[in-house]
């Protein structure tokens, strides 16, 4: 496959970017993305030039550390899968595929389509956990009866990788998705549930902090998502947080 | 509590309660005027306690205009506030592939909503309250006594073929915001559950029946005046 390749090259997050073309040859629809890209990078390497940046490591949809718009899409045009998991037979030979950053203020580029994301961890730390007692009397998580499918719910929502494709689809560049999703994780666990007023309040403030954009539920983060979170955790979150409110 | 009005979720939740209400009225503004196609009597006595009963008048009516103000304000505070958390935008952009259109424009057909509310206060509401507030006749009888003068003004209003096509045009924005919005309010709540889908199909039919139906009202009293 012969492609041209639109790919937004960014110095640093303090010089002002563009779009550079860049032609591939000889591209096997078996590669993935991030082959293809590699390639690019050996031959922008050996003409001496600069390598495109890009996030990546596991290369295998668990890590959330890739990202990429890709012709108006996070992780591409096929669904459920990251970036890393996108395959060239998804492409026609002769296309021009359009790469960016994810794009959001609260997602600031570092280098060409490297993105900060440390967001994220903000609001995780905001409240994404349970404070566990680790004196030695720890009470062994097994012999808590939950529900099959309350187990399931959480397991779903546990599935968020938090790469960030929710903001990125979103019109808004909202994280609501994500947010919803840690919140719900465990406040369908009993475990989770002694710490949930604080917790929804605090990462939905931490949230609100970082200066995502308002949710207006036009659904594109869902269809979007790589793990299939589902719009549902946002409504429990929106839940959550009217219960927390009445209860403080 | 007072926290909740202040977080991203709080304004999500003030605009969905607000919306409820406004659905909510939308419905009996529809019940009303169809009584205008089906029984013009019966719509001028309804018309005339509506427009002189006090709980309507000064205690609804307030409330009613609080809605309305407060969800185009807040709807554009939004707007504004989620256009700028994203300075740069895409080069490419594929909306359609993963939204509706009418979720991602429910701005442009709620600004066009705004304008059609202006032309429609302008129609009606404040001659209504020049008449009552201002000469001071809450008769709602017709100059010559004959009978009361609202199914007769409501007929007059809707001659202009102009007035017909932009009510026409307001109300399918009407139809392609409440097809995102009527669900969207529930979700905004937290209502997402077994129901959603069923939920979903009556409000596309809600959305859809009632625009059409105030449609068919304009156009029955120009083709019948």
């Amino acid at each position: 496959m012969n492609l041209t390749l639109q790919i937004w090259r960014q110095e640093s997050a303090k010089v002002k970017g563009k779009i550079v073309e860049y032609p591939v040859q000889d591209i096997s629809p078996d590669m993935s993305f991030l082959e293809m890209l590699d390639i690019l990078n050996v031959r922008l390497i050996t003409d001496g030039d600069t390598p495109v940046a890009f996030d990546h490591d596991c290369r295998e949809g668990i890590c959330g550390s890739c990202s990429l718009y890709i012709n108006g899409e996070a992780h591409g045009p096929d669904r459920r899968v990251t970036t890393c998991q996108l395959h060239m037979r998804k492409f026609k030979d002769g296309d021009t595929i359009f790469i960016e950053p994810f794009r959001a203020d609260a997602f600031p580029v570092i280098k060409d389509l490297i993105v900060d994301r440390s967001a994220f961890d903000r609001i995780q730390h905001a409240g994404g956990f349970i404070s566990v007692n680790t004196s030695g009397n720890t009470q062994d998580g097994n012999s808590i009866p939950i529900s099959k499918h309350d187990a399931d719910q959480a397991m779903d929502a546990a599935t968020c990788i938090g790469c960030g494709a929710c903001v990125a689809s979103c019109k808004n560049s909202s994280a609501m998705l994500f947010v919803g999703a840690k919140v719900s994780q465990y406040a369908l666990l009993p475990q989770g549930q002694i710490e949930a007023t604080d917790r929804v309040q605090n990462m939905v403030s931490q949230m609100d902090l970082e200066g995502f954009g308002n949710c207006t539920n036009t659904g594109a983060c869902e269809v979007e998502c790589p793990k299939g979170i589902s719009l549902e955790n946002i409504a429990r979150m929106n839940r959550e947080l009217i219960k927390a409110s009445i209860k403080s | 509590m007072s926290d909740i009005l202040k977080s991203s979720i709080g304004r999500k939740i003030a605009m969905a309660i607000s919306a409820f209400f406004l659905m909510f009225f939308i419905l009996q503004h529809f019940a009303i005027n169809i009584l205008s196609v089906l029984d013009p009597n019966l719509f001028n006595e309804v018309s005339h306690f509506m427009g002189t009963n006090p709980l309507v008048q000064f205690v609804l009516q307030p409330i009613l205009i609080f809605g309305v103000i407060f969800h185009f304000a807040m709807g554009f505070i939004l707007e504004f506030k989620n256009k700028s958390s994203r300075s740069v935008s895409y080069a490419k952009n594929n909306g359609n592939a993963n939204s509706s259109w009418m979720s991602r424009n429910m701005i442009y057909s709620g600004g066009f909503i705004l304008v059609f509310l202006v032309i429609h206060f302008i129609d009606f509401w404040i001659p209504e309250l020049n008449i009552k507030y201002v000469v001071g006749d809450s008769s709602g009888l017709l100059e010559d006594g004959s009978g009361y003068r609202y199914f007769e003004e409501l007929q007059h209003k809707f001659v202009p073929l102009w007035r017909v096509a932009l009510y026409c045009i307001g109300f399918v924005f009407l139809s392609l915001h409440l097809l995102h919005g009527f669900n969207s309010a529930f979700q905004s709540i937290g209502a997402n559950n077994k129901y959603t889908n069923s939920l979903k199909g009556f409000g596309k039919a809600y959305s859809i029946l009632i625009p059409l139906g105030f449609i068919i009202i304009a156009l029955f009293h120009h083709l019948n005046h």
